[in-house]
């Protein structure tokens, strides 16, 4: 065995000794603050379409009350001149 | 459309269960030593491993076939790297500024050798992986690990901070 496997090996087994015991209210908690990410994720994801969905009628609204791709009517005329 | 996302939630809460039935143990001890804490008196490591065992629950649904171990101990390398920074004022302090522990076996390490070592020695991820996970080269990454292993396997003999001593020129 090399020097620095059996390192290695001296490590590992540090490593390993103390056993620390699980909380019993490991589980649940987890799922509680993972289920409140969830939620919230859900919430700002229809948050967002929301948002989307109120821009793109705003805009279409817009649109068609001013139709901006329509010219201008011209209001300046060249003056009448040797009529 | 309502059952169906109660059914998909009743499905995640039943393999999460299963998942944390055989992982914890393993994850509790991990995040202990990062914590390096006493083995019975490990309030951060406990809640180190609730926030980081509520992502996984929460991001279940998108594993699509990865291993949850896998992105469990991913994840928590990522956040006690980024805690650190926050708590010990920088990954290489030994001791943290707020209040200090005396238990653990890798109390004498700084947060990042900690880090480094459980995930090389006591998880057994690949150099290449471990420094790619922190973002550092793979020389620097075999260089930290074997300073942790001299460091813990012959402890210095003072129990003072290794904080390197400016030499009187």
């Amino acid at each position: 065995m090399s020097p620095v496997s059996r390192m290695e090996a001296e490590v590992r087994r540090v490593l390993e000794e103390p056993q620390p015991s699980v909380p019993p209210e490991l589980f649940t908690e987890a799922v509680r603050r993972g289920g409140r990410m969830l939620r919230r994720r859900t919430a700002a994801r229809r948050l967002m379409w929301l948002l989307l969905l109120v821009a793109a009628v705003a805009l279409v609204v817009w649109l068609s009350a001013a139709q901006p791709w329509v010219e201008p009517p011209s209001e300046t005329t060249p003056p009448l001149t040797g009529w | 459309m309502r059952e169906r996302q109660a059914s998909r939630n009743a499905r995640r809460a039943r393999e999460f269960e299963a998942f944390v039935a055989g992982a914890a143990g393993r994850l509790m001890h991990a995040a202990t030593l990062l914590t390096a804490e006493p083995p019975d008196d490990n309030p951060r490591a406990r809640r180190l491993l609730t926030a980081v065992l509520a992502h996984t629950y929460a991001g279940w649904d998108r594993l699509h076939g990865e291993d949850p171990y896998d992105r469990t101990r991913q994840y928590m390398a990522v956040r006690f790297a980024r805690g650190a920074w926050h708590e010990y004022g920088g990954l290489g302090r030994a001791y943290p500024r707020i209040r200090p522990h005396p238990g653990g076996v890798l109390r004498r390490l700084t947060p990042q050798e900690r880090l480094i070592l459980v995930l090389r020695m006591y998880e057994g991820v690949a150099e290449e992986q471990a420094a790619a996970l922190l973002g550092l080269p793979t020389e620097r990454v075999r260089a930290i690990c074997a300073r942790a292993m001299a460091t813990l396997l012959h402890p210095p003999r003072e129990a003072a901070a290794p904080v390197a001593k400016v030499v009187p020129s």
